[in-house]
């Protein structure tokens, strides 16, 4: 199978549901002509035209506005939120606006838009640039939030999110755009709430979210030689959750690290090992544990900023405890 | 306080230069690969920097940008703590936690450059509303971007400054683009009337001309020292580098001969040194004396840079909270 990079595969996706229908279109800082700063819009102009790839000014809440307006009226807009860390100033219009029209006129409303943007550490961006927020937005009910872990993913998954009829964010490890993976030439979508076990295993479960897939596997690899088993599950999309993979996994395997890059306290992690603890209590053997990023705001500093992510040898050493029988908390 | 003596006139040449050699060192540093991360450059723009951080004294506060290096040298900032700050070592302004988009120099009233466009109009506000609340005749510059006049937030904080008569000069750095984007494209009517509507005094400078900026900066100050602001100021500017230093391939979004333009007949440090010499205030080798000075106070600082350390990894949860020396302790 030909392999793209996750940038190829973002732009194809959306190229595409733009052909399909005619009532999608693409806003953003820097869309067109510029392609993004990251360059995963490039070649969309030239096809769609101004009309259809419209670069907006520095408004972010102005244009998410625009996106829940046009999408309540009958069009499908993909806006781009150039990074994560902008969320903060579009949380009115997301999670006030976008989130509850459905809910609050009983139905009768929709707001059928996607946001893409990013998460991502280590990139020496400092504070303000590397955020992972996507636990901001799983909090608030009526948007869903689809995490790729590769490009087979960022393809399948943002054609679903175009199709979907509620606001749906898409965030997307920055550090990956130019990672390549296998992604068919033939048309295929990949549905919300399926999680996607990338490798089995019988000692212990990993789930990692988006860039932490990498991790997870790394890790498990690592374990691989000295006899321990993981199984890796990538849940796809965190908003729906599917919960029955994950609990079928760690009734068979009796333990389970969560791994995502958001902040650890208060995060993603924190509702999955809940979820586990509630519904797999008696199959456990050991505390469900979570990792992600340290809770301080990401330094720029090269020497502090490689400590705040999980990192393949910190979940292999953890798990390494876990299979031991040491209750690493237990103090 | 108006300059008009040589010593003022040479600090403000200085300072330019300082500007004009610390960016070309950052960016010889990014090239060498031995600068992490991207930086904005403020070659061709230090007219602005420099012409209105020389009418402030330290008491004054600025707020600055995601191009900000130009505003914190201005401000009075040290080469060596600048260059450490941007290779991430403890020596740094700020411990080396911040980097170029975050600099920030609190001995000097530089509360800090800001990686949200727009992100310091609150803040500049806020410490003119303190300035007027705690009895205190410091002013606060905002130096922002034509594109950052896209945030809604501008609009909100400039109808309190108008209402309440705060001691803030909003500046607007108008070099033409934001990112790949003409300024034209993404502003409708005139940045100048947006202010005026507030009834804010508003005035469309030369940016290339630091003692045009500098008198009218001094006038200014004066006055909002008096509660008799805010102002406006729109300076017309051009930045010679990429968007960041990685924006290397440009000719999409602007021509080689609008670059030339602006660097062979506008350059603020080249009009201004004809300026000096023309004038009788410095002779060419004095002039050349201080470039030389100049060029060499930051080598030795990127030198003392490069060879400090990175701080320790204990102070990775240090100063996420006031009073609590580790955070996660
Ligand atoms: C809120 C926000 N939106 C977008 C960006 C990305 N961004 C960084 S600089 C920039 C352009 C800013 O243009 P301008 O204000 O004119 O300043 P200039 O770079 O020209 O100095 C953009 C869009 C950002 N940092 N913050
Ligand atoms: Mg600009």
């Amino acid at each position: 199978m030909r392999e793209i990079t996750l940038s190829q595969a973002v732009n194809e996706a959306i190229a595409e549901e733009m052909r399909r229908d005619p009532t999608v279109f693409l806003m953003g800082e820097d869309v067109a002509e510029a392609g993004t700063p990251f360059k995963v819009l490039s070649g969309l102009v030239e096809e769609f035209g101004t009309d259809r790839v419209l670069d907006t000014p520095i408004s972010e809440p102005g244009f998410v506005g625009l996106a829940v307006g046009a999408a309540m009226t009958g069009a499908r807009p993909i806006v781009d939120l150039m990074f994560g860390d902008f969320i903060y100033l579009v949380m009115d219009q997301l999670c006030n606006q976008a989130a509850k029209q459905h809910y609050m006129s009983g139905g009768k409303l929709t707001v059928p838009m996607v946001l893409r943007t990013n998460i991502g550490a280590t990139r020496r961006s400092a504070a303000q640039h590397s955020q992972s927020l996507q636990a901001l937005v799983a909090h608030i009910p009526g948007v869903k939030v689809a995490m790729p872990s590769s490009a087979y993913e960022a393809k399948g998954l943002m054609k679903t999110a175009i199709r979907d009829n509620n606001p749906v964010v898409i965030f997307e490890d920055k550090l990956m755009y130019q990672d390549k993976a296998p992604v068919p030439e033939e048309e295929y979508l990949i549905p919300f709430g399926e999680a996607h076990i990338k490798r089995e295993g019988s000692d212990i479960t990993f789930i990692a979210t988006s860039s932490m897939v990498q991790v997870a596997e790394k890790a498990a690899a690592l374990l691989d030689a000295e006899g321990i088993s993981a199984e890796v599950i990538d849940p796809r999309t965190i908003v729906p959750l599917d919960e029955a993979t994950l609990l079928a996994s760690v009734k068979k395997t009796s333990r389970a690290i969560v791994i995502d890059e958001g902040h650890q306290s208060y995060g993603v992690t924190a509702e999955i090992a809940s979820r586990l603890n509630e519904k797999a209590f008696y199959h456990l053997d050991a505390p469900v544990l979570r990792m992600g990023a340290m809770d301080v705001p990401v330094p720029f500093s090269p020497a502090l900023e490689d400590i705040t992510v999980p990192t393949p040898e910190g979940v292999a050493a953890n798990a390494r405890k876990l299979c031991a029988g040491e209750m690493i908390h237990a103090a | 306080m108006t300059k008009t003596n040589t010593e003022d006139y040479l600090r403000m040449y200085t300072q330019m230069v300082r500007i004009r050699t610390f960016e070309d060192n950052a960016n010889q540093l990014y090239l060498s690969a031995k600068m992490p991360g991207l930086t904005h450059m403020y070659s061709g723009e230090e007219a602005v920097a420099v012409g209105i951080c020389e009418a402030l004294t330290d008491d004054d506060r600025i707020t600055s940008t995601h191009r900000g290096h130009g505003h914190c040298v201005a401000k009075g900032a040290e080469f060596k703590e600048m260059f450490c700050e941007l290779l991430g070592k403890a020596e740094g302004y700020c411990r080396g936690k911040g980097g170029s988009m975050h600099i920030a120099d609190q001995s000097h009233g530089n509360l800090g450059a800001n990686a949200i466009v727009g992100g310091s109009m609150g803040i500049a506000t806020g410490s003119a509303l303190r300035a007027k609340l705690q009895g205190s005749d410091d002013v606060t510059v905002c130096f922002f971007g034509d594109g950052a006049t896209a945030q809604g937030l501008w609009y909100e904080v400039m109808n309190m400054a108008a209402l309440w008569n705060l001691p803030v000069i909003y500046a607007c750095e108008n070099n033409g683009y934001s990112e790949y984007t003409k300024t034209e494209e993404i502003a409708a009517g005139s940045i100048t009337a947006r202010a005026e509507a507030f009834g804010i005094e508003s005035h469309q400078v030369d940016g290339q001309d630091v003692l045009a900026v500098n008198a009218l900066t001094n006038k200014l100050v004066a006055r909002a020292r008096k509660g008799e602001g805010p102002f406006f100021l729109e300076l017309m500017t051009y930045r010679y580098h990429g968007h960041h230093v990685g924006d290397i391939n440009r000719e999409y979004y602007r021509s080689k001969d609008e670059e030339k333009d602006w660097k062979e007949n506008r350059d603020p440090i080249v009009r201004f040194r004809g300026y000096l010499v023309e004038q009788g205030i410095a002779t060419e080798d004095e002039i050349e004396a201080i470039n030389t000075a100049v060029e060499k106070d930051a080598t030795d600082a990127v030198a003392y840079a490069e060879a400090a350390a990175y701080p320790d990894v204990s102070e990775v949860d240090m100063h996420v909270f006031s009073d609590i020396e580790h955070a996660l302790a």
